[in-house]
């Protein structure tokens, strides 16, 4: 396969029609007779929902209907309120901590939805809000993990304890390993609650056929297939007439396109009233309705021998996980024990992780998962055992970076999903020498600690590695369009990485023709391939570029059988010319062929990892608390770049994620349960002017063996050593006060603390 | 209530109510959907058209405040075929992902450079910080930006 | 968060304004920049019956510099005040705090008196409006008054003025030529509302500091002077020593609570700051 496209940085096509305000995104849509939803929202944390009367709501001129969830408790809902049911580790022990799609018995946190009301527009939807009546019996708010390890007040009564599960990685003995130990540090830390926001709130429009006894859901995003399945199974539809539509995506980040309760609401809406209705998130709601992300805390203790080598890590962390366990929330609770130890060769591992369930929005995955998290122990603790052991904190990484012969290294186990994961292939080292030498550490090192102008000097490193490319399969379709040109259809899903491009260039090497042969790539709909996954875990290059080249390889060999059979020459004569086909002498235009389509896969039950290092150098004002950074260098190898324009743009749009949850991101609530951070002046978002030093630099020296292509999911390495490589840079610049950052975010008024406390 | 005003150089009568705003109005009424809502509260920046020559926030605006105006939305900044330098310098530098505060940049870095062509990194990075984006993390935007000057600077007279 | 219902109004003059607001039982509110005011109606924190937009009000658009001070129409916006080059030399401390104000959009659209009469805690106008010892001339369905800027922030949100009373015009006295100045703001981004500021300035009497004017925002429930600050500033030479008696001085006046985004500790700590640098930047 020539490669042409694969490598080059092309420019987006989708960009086109995002500069000229042509996109479409899910409120772009109108459809004729369309009703307005509008979610009414619980303001009590906790409690009894004892009555919810809508008639005031229905005496507003404009509204249609208000939908409860005695809607959903007649004969064709036999069991009652639908349960929406976890996508990934979907364990038994979970199943009582799943959310209804609508609040029936109990409201368990500020935002969840209690009616929806449906009306001419969204105005007098809201208008009618306020004219719903609802009885809620207050129950005691649990509104930290502390507090819900009491069990005093249980969000679920069937259960009777706070605690969903508690997940176990292991590897080794670890215990053994650490009566042994010369030499261990015990450090109890904290991560704080962010998410993925993404810059388009999140919508829903539904149009239901009651003649054709079809459903058509738009706003569909990142596993579209999956929430079909879900959909059908709740509304009692089969798959084949739910239609899901995946239009221009506003962002993901791991937190759009589950299924949420509005996914099942909205339809049911439609089909109720039989009338299309769009609902379209405002952002008062996205910030407590959207999945929330990373509230942790740890308690770790590492164990080395003398000369920095780690033996062995063990201890416990607490996920806040809010009031229900979401599709995908699992996911980060499980990925901080289990990979805590990043790149890190780290050979006895024991660590709990409890999750607790709180009167708090529900939390699922945002960006590289858990490891942000894991990430920011790890490397505070590293940092600590160097300062400890007088060795010096590169030195201490190289001794125990994961070796480029050592793969496949084998990582934690996490039980009881009997989860096994090891690496792929890299030099680590490699990555941290070069990102040592892009930012001039030798003689920048020599910076810290040191006051300047008023402000300490700080330099920071942390290397880290980022799993990619689950699967277990991917669909890809090429068909011929009917002038020739050739439309790519992808079980993937777009969540605005790119990928309408990245495809084109894999398809247009894989065929070898010019790109603009590709002239379509859609994405993400359920109606265009047979059996696709989405968009998530750093997968869509990977999964979607490797089910592209399948999808070719069977292309060709179909037009090779039909060219054959039209020119009557020998299958292996025939070759495609950018628009032609040609025989044995003879050709003709490909759009003779108009309609030969082909579909292609690709399995996979490893995960890719690329890896890499990230070297800040910050200056802070101890006297104001405040952070700024100097320079800050990402190196990551992606073992492949399909498009290196993207890939950088992904490395410095995660780093910039990253500094965000670093610095500037918190969701407050107070100890009732109460949402705090309530408009985007509260929940402060990075700007264009907060992190203006960043460089990135991206290798392909190791590709990875477990995919055609050699490519490694590449979108969260930015993220995911951010929080250690501040909170490092910090301790770093104030060591004269012996200051060891343990919370994130580090947040003006925290630093400012630590160097008070210092004081006393 | 009954308002006129030009928008994109055309001329628009609408009857609203006092409580639409401007965005809102633009984007269902006017069906120019290229100005996006993110935050309905003034901070986001993706709403950002230009009112008489001005950068403004739509969502702040009502839209009965904009009768008798000029309003030019991303759709007016843009060509009927191809793209404008600075759209082509966005794409060149891959200053955008999803898009969607991508037609709020434009706006507000057109507004920039027709009043100050010669303005610096640090100046863009100033003016735009009014402008959230989630995807890219800023730095291409601003390089988008200072390559489109030198379009600007042709253009002054 | 689409706004709540309410009327429009458009009035083309101010007593028909005055006379639209006098009309709606103190239901009614004017409407200037809408920067401050449609956010609170998109949160439903506000739901006025009537918005009397004051935009056709021209008379309240001009910038007046006489020997007499800087005469500020309500409906001045931040844009005009940064483009108006006279006020670099007629009142260099007002242009240095509204370089802080919010954002690129916000300054071409918010006004002055729009940010008086919202009298956010953490804003720049009131806290250099207290500062400067401004006068505000107001009118009401009962006539014109002038109200002292220390008489006009009355707590969060809170101002003097009546339901049917508008702000006309913002007075700051003479910018003097022996004033010495300094504004020091730190926010947690470029724009926010100020964690904490201070706005400082003096005469300086051949090296003696005198009538010291110390105003900070962010740290109480309005803009403040801070008389005991002034107090060890009047009548000394502007030292290291007396930046630091300053600086401590100006911590021990206030009594900031906690909120979400820093302790109150914090802010006690940090207006001190504000005001040592701000004295440090008078005297560099």
């Amino acid at each position: 396969m020539k490669n042409t496209f694969i490598g080059a940085s092309i420019e987006r096509r989708e960009d086109v029609r995002f500069l000229r305000g042509r996109g479409t995104y899910v409120d772009d849509l109108q459809v004729p007779g369309l009703l307005y939803a509008v979610i009414l929202r619980s303001s009590v944390a906790h409690g009894r929902l004892r009555s919810v009367d809508a008639s005031g709501a229905l005496h507003v001129e404009g509204v249609h209907a208000v939908i409860t969830a005695k809607d959903m408790t007649s004969k064709d809902y036999p069991s009652g309120v639908p349960i929406v049911p976890m996508r990934l580790q979907p364990l038994p022990e979970f199943q009582p901590y799943e959310q209804p799609v609508i609040a029936y018995q109990k409201v368990r946190y500020v935002g969840e939805p209690i009616a929806v009301v449906l009306a001419s527009s969204v105005a007098v939807g809201e208008d009618a809000l306020e004219r719903i009546q609802v009885e809620i019996e207050e129950l005691p708010a649990v509104a930290s993990c502390q507090a819900a390890s009491k069990n005093h007040s249980v969000l679920f009564e069937s259960t009777g304890t706070n605690r969903s599960l508690t997940f176990e990685a292991r590897k080794g003995d670890a215990d053994a390993a650490f009566k042994a130990a010369p030499y261990t540090r015990r450090e109890r830390m904290r991560t704080g609650r962010h998410y993925g926001l993404t810059m388009e709130p999140r919508g829903v429009m539904a149009e239901w056929d009651a003649v054709n006894n079809k459903l058509t859901v738009s706003g569909a995003a990142k596993v579209p297939f999956f929430n079909r399945r879900i959909l059908a199974k709740q509304i009692g539809l089969p798959e084949s007439a739910i239609e899901m539509i995946e239009n221009d995506v506003g962002g993901g980040y791991g937190a759009r396109g589950e299924f949420y309760p509005e996914d099942f609401l909205i339809p049911f809406a439609a089909k109720h009233v039989n009338r299309p209705v769009k609902w379209i998130e405002d952002r008062r709601e996205n910030l407590m309705a959207m999945n929330h992300a990373r509230e942790t805390e740890a308690d770790l203790e590492i164990a080395c021998r003398r000369d920095g080598t780690i033996i062995a890590l063990r201890g416990e962390v607490h996920t806040d996980m809010g009031a229900y366990m979401r599709t995908n929330g699992a996911v980060g609770a499980r990925n901080a024990p289990q990979f805590v130890t990043g790149p890190y060769r780290v050979p006895h591992h024991k660590v709990d992780s409890h999750l607790w369930m709180t009167n708090k929005t529900p939390v699922g995955t945002y960006r590289g998962p858990g490891r942000f998290e894991g990430s920011f122990y790890m490397e505070r603790l590293l940092d600590m055992v160097a300062a400890d052991l007088g060795i010096d904190r590169i030195e201490l990484r190289r001794r125990n970076l994961i070796g480029k012969a050592e793969h496949p290294y084998t990582l934690a186990t996490a039980q009881p999903t009997n989860a096994h994961d090891q690496t792929d292939s890299g030099d680590y080292e490699a990555t941290l020498d070069r990102c040592l030498k892009e930012f001039n550490y030798a003689s920048v090192s020599k910076l810290g600690g040191k006051l300047i102008d008023g402000k300490y000097h700080g330099i920071g490193v942390a290397c880290f590695i980022e799993g990619g490319a689950a699967g277990p399969k991917e669909s890809a379709r090429l068909e011929v369009n009917d002038d020739g040109t050739i439309t790519a259809y992808m079980g993937t899903a777009s969540v605005g990485q790119g990928v309408e491009t990245i495809y084109a260039q894999i398809a247009a090497d894989a065929l070898e023709v010019p790109i603009d042969r590709i002239r379509h790539v859609y994405h993400g709909s359920t109606g265009i391939v047979s059996d696709g996954y989405g968009a998530y875990h750093s997968r869509s290059v990977v999964m979607g570029g490797s089910a592209v080249l399948d999808a070719a390889q069977k292309f060709m060999a179909l037009l090779r059988q039909a060219a054959g059979k039209r020119f009557g020459c020998a299958e292996s004569k025939v070759t495609l010319d950018v628009d032609k086909v040609i025989g044995d002498g003879t050709s003709l235009p490909l759009k003779e062929f108009a309609g030969l389509t082909a579909e292609g896969a690709f399995l996979n039950h490893k995960h890719t990892y690329s890896y890499g290092t990230h070297a800040a150098h910050i200056t802070v004002d101890a006297r104001l608390g405040h952070i700024e950074i100097v320079d800050y260098v990402v190196v990551q190898d992606v073992g492949r770049a399909i498009n290196p324009l993207t890939v950088q743009g992904q490395v410095i749009g995660s780093l910039v994620q990253g500094l965000g949850g670093a610095v500037l991101e918190d969701l407050q609530y107070d100890t009732q349960g109460q949402f705090l951070t309530g408009s985007l002046a509260d929940y402060l978002l990075p700007t264009a002017s907060d992190f203006p030093n960043l460089r990135c630099f991206v290798t392909e020296d190791h590709p990875s063996p477990i995919n055609p292509l050699g490519a490694k999911g590449a979108g969260e390495g930015g993220i995911v050593a951010a929080g250690g490589c501040m909170a490092n840079a910090l301790a770093n610049a104030l060591q004269s006060f012996r200051v060891q950052p343990r919370d994130l975010p580090l947040t003006p008024a925290r630093v400012w603390q630590l160097v008070q406390d210092a004081r006393q | 209530m009954a308002i006129k005003f030009e928008v994109n150089g055309k001329p628009a009568e609408v009857e609203v109510e006092p409580r639409l705003t401007l965005a809102d109005c633009l984007r269902h009424h006017l069906r120019l959907t290229g100005t996006h809502v993110g935050c309905e509260h003034g901070v986001c920046g993706a709403c950002t058209v230009l009112v008489d020559g001005k950068a403004v926030r739509s969502c702040l605006m009502l839209a009965v405040q904009a009768d008798g105006a000029q309003v030019v939305t991303v759709e007016g900044l843009s060509r009927d075929e191809g793209l404008t330098p600075l759209q082509t310098s966005f794409r060149k530098h891959h200053a955008l992902q999803c898009g969607f505060c991508t037609p709020g940049m434009i706006t507000t870095a057109h507004a920039l450079l027709s009043e100050e062509p010669d303005c610096d990194a640090d100046r863009v990075r100033e003016v735009l910080s009014g402008n959230l984006c989630r995807c890219t993390g800023y730095i291409s935007i601003v390089e988008a930006v200072l390559e489109a000057r030198a379009a600007y600077k042709k253009a002054a007279p | 968060m689409k706004l709540p219902p309410f009327e429009y109004a458009c009035p083309t003059s101010i007593s028909e304004a005055v006379a639209l607001l006098a009309g709606h039982d103190g239901e009614a509110k004017p409407l200037a920049g809408g920067q401050s005011l449609v956010p609170m109606l998109a949160f439903r924190v506000a739901a006025p019956s009537l918005l009397v937009d004051l935009r056709k009000l021209e008379e309240l658009r001009q910038i007046r510099i006489t020997q007499d001070g800087v005469a500020l129409g309500a409906m001045v916006r931040w844009r005009d005040i940064l483009e108006d080059a006279r006020l670099a030399t007629a009142h260099p401390l007002l242009v240095a705090a509204v370089e802080h104000v919010a954002h690129y959009q916000i300054r071409n659209r918010g006004t002055v008196g729009g940010s008086m009469a919202h009298a956010d805690p953490a804003a720049e106008m009131p806290g250099i409006a207290v500062t400067c010892e401004a006068q505000i001339s107001v009118i009401g369905k009962a006539g014109s008054r002038v109200i002292a800027a220390a008489d006009f922030f009355q707590g969060p949100l809170m101002t003097a003025l009546k339901a049917d009373e508008i702000i006309t015009e913002i007075r700051l006295p003479a910018w003097l030529a022996k004033h010495r100045f300094g504004f020091q703001e730190f926010a947690r981004r470029r724009g926010d509302f100020a964690l904490a500021a201070a706005a400082v300035f003096y005469d300086d009497d051949n090296g003696t500091a005198r009538s010291a004017h110390v105003g900070v925002i962010g740290v109480g429930d309005r803009p403040m002077r801070l008389p005991s600050v002034e107090a060890v500033l009047n009548g000394q030479k502007i030292t290291e020593a007396v930046i630091a008696k300053a600086e401590a001085a100006a911590s021990a006046a206030v009594d900031p609570r906690d909120d979400i985004h820093a302790s109150g500790a914090y802010r006690k700590a940090l207006v001190g700051v504000m005001v040592e640098r701000a004295l440090k930047a008078a005297t560099a």
